[in-house]
């Protein structure tokens, strides 16, 4: 029992991850029909850009300008990250996806392939190919609940990502903003002759996916503090399975899709040898979405010719 | 003065000339019809002017501002609101959702309000969904204003494109055929409604129709636009006798 509460701990910090990223993916698949293969990548910006900030406010104390606790150096970083995170993915959708809005869909899901190179190699060429090592901001804290074993740092990555998605939820479920992303999911042709501007929507809903990928990034990196500019292909791919499990456009979907794949990770790998580990728990998940195609909260695609 | 002038419009795509040397006139308060037979190029025309496409040549001045080639969202907001021949509705969100969003242009608040909630906020949005529920109530649907607008019957789904529309504070309301598929009490229906919102908002209105019961109870001008050109415009009963609008239907359908 408590080995199993041990693994569902370790899930939740893992599911937590795979979801932020995840809703990333789903938002902009929802409103702009457009897988964003670069959004892997991003997450990897987010800790890098987290990682130069987090560097740049430790230097700043070291040398005696600024005296701040580390935890407000760890709050910071995850703020200041997010906002240029943010930034970084309106531009990645201004100049790589919006000329491309009536282009195949195709010519796009290449486009953001093509993003995600460039954003690892840019790092590559910039900051050269050796790893680096995430500052240690937070003491690391275990507390023992009965023999299963939490640090502080578990506590606090699911409690940041739980916050964040309840915000997002809120956030697409009741602003003018979140209805308009709503809105355009399911016809975004009308969307602008209502009054809305559909530039602004599009950019906001890469921004908030790039801000989610970036907290994700930060976390990741509290937890497994090497870096490098590799580390977003495998967590895209994976968040990009949960984002379609959850179904198209559902933040809910994305969210609970994001957790379920971090427990049959951990749960496989309680069971089976760990290098079995992606082989089973995918395969278990094909299946899923042979017998629910359109995933959790999707709707089938026929609704769309009915009205 | 008119309300929207429409000056001397021409629009091709690729080599065929789908709108050609078109005018147009309407006057603050005045219920205009455009008539033709099908791929006259009406909807293009009501496209060209709400700003999905940017006019070849031509001008559209709105209420005397030159609103040619602005954005579709900037045409919008500027009150020019309309429905769809074919219903575009955003299907599992609410009545009231639909209404609501139309408000866009009018909710002020900034990113801060949106995640956490401001007084400002909430004053805004509380002031919005009143007027959204106005409309309801006006188009007859308060009693689903907060269902999910792919479960109602089609005649409330047309109603609920017009409030949407409505929710835009259009100076002129462009309908695109609101009568399609409609059976005759739906009709009536929902020319007592046009005769509502016309009288009680005081708007202009441009339609497009076919259903001669329609446009002769309605319209105060007529247009009949037969391959982008309009041949005949005039009173209802001047269209109606013209032997060139007989013309054009034959062999299509009849006028009624």
């Amino acid at each position: 029992m408590t080995h199993f509460l041990q693994n569902l701990v370790n899930a939740l910090q893992w599911g937590s991850f795979y979801a932020l990223i995840a809703l990333g993916y789903s938002m902009v698949y929802g409103i702009l029909m457009l897988f964003n293969f670069a959004h892997g990548d991003i997450f990897m910006v987010g800790a890098y850009i987290g990682f130069g900030m987090a560097s740049l406010l430790l230097a700043l104390v070291a040398w005696g300008g600024l005296a701040l606790p580390s935890w407000l150096i760890l709050v910071l970083t995850i703020l200041v990250s997010m906002f240029l995170t943010a930034i970084v993915g309106v531009i990645v959708e201004r100049v790589a996806y919006r000329p491309l809005r009536d282009a195949p869909r195709a010519s796009a899901a290449i486009t953001g392939l093509m993003v995600g190179i460039i954003l690892e190699t840019g790092n590559l060429a910039l900051l050269g190919a050796s790893r680096v090592r995430f500052p240690s901001l937070i003491q690391s804290v275990t507390f023992d609940f009965g023999g299963v074993y939490v640090t502080n740092k578990k506590i606090m990555i699911v409690a940041v990502s739980i916050s964040l998605m309840i915000a997002l939820h809120q956030f697409v479920k009741r602003s003018k903003w979140g209805m308009a992303m709503r809105a355009m999911a399911y016809d975004y042709v009308v969307v602008p002759l209502m009054g809305v501007p559909l530039n602004t929507i599009a950019a906001l809903t890469f921004g908030l996916g790039s801000a989610l990928a970036a907290a994700a990034g930060i976390l990741f990196s509290v937890a497994y503090p090497v870096l490098d500019p590799y580390m977003g292909i495998v967590f895209g791919w994976k968040a990009f399975v949960a984002a379609i499990l959850g179904g198209r456009g559902s933040v809910l979907g994305a969210t609970l899709a994001g957790f379920l794949l971090g427990f049959i990770e951990i749960f496989v790998a309680m069971v089976f040898p760990s290098t079995l580990r992606d082989l089973i728990a995918y395969s278990i998940i094909l299946v899923i979405l042979v017998f629910r195609p359109h995933g959790f909260f999707g709707e089938p695609y026929s609704a769309r010719l009915r009205l | 003065m008119a309300l929207l002038t429409v000056e001397n419009m021409t629009h091709s795509f690729g080599g065929l000339t789908a709108v050609r040397n078109y005018d147009l006139s309407i006057s603050p308060g005045q219920i205009v019809g455009l008539i033709g037979p099908n791929g006259a190029g009406k909807t293009t025309i009501f496209n060209l002017i709400t700003g999905i496409y940017a006019p070849d040549q031509g001008r559209v001045v709105l209420n005397g501002e030159d609103i040619t080639g602005l954005r579709p969202h900037e045409i919008a907001s500027r009150g020019l609101g309309r429905t769809f021949q074919d219903l575009r509705l955003w299907r599992h969100m609410t009545v009231l959702e639909h209404v609501m969003l139309a408000r866009y242009s009018r909710l002020d608040y900034g990113m801060w309000g949106a995640f956490w909630g401001t007084p400002r906020r909430w004053r805004q949005e509380a002031a919005a969904e009143k007027k959204a529920r106005e409309l309801i109530a006006m188009l007859g649907l308060s009693h689903l204003a907060d269902q999910v607008v792919i479960n109602l019957p089609y005649g409330a789904q047309r109603r609920v494109e017009m409030a949407r529309a409505l929710a835009l504070e259009p100076k002129v309301l462009f309908l695109d055929e609101p009568t399609v598929g409609m059976t005759p009490e739906e009709l009536d229906q929902i020319i007592a409604i046009i005769k509502r919102v016309h009288r009680e908002l005081g708007l202009a209105i441009f339609i497009i129709e076919h259903r001669l019961k329609f446009v002769m109870e309605l319209c105060q001008r007529l247009q009949c636009l037969v391959f982008g050109e309009v041949i005949a415009r005039g009173t209802p009963e001047e269209i109606q006798n013209d032997p060139k609008v007989i013309e054009a239907y034959l062999g299509e359908e009849k006028v009624a």
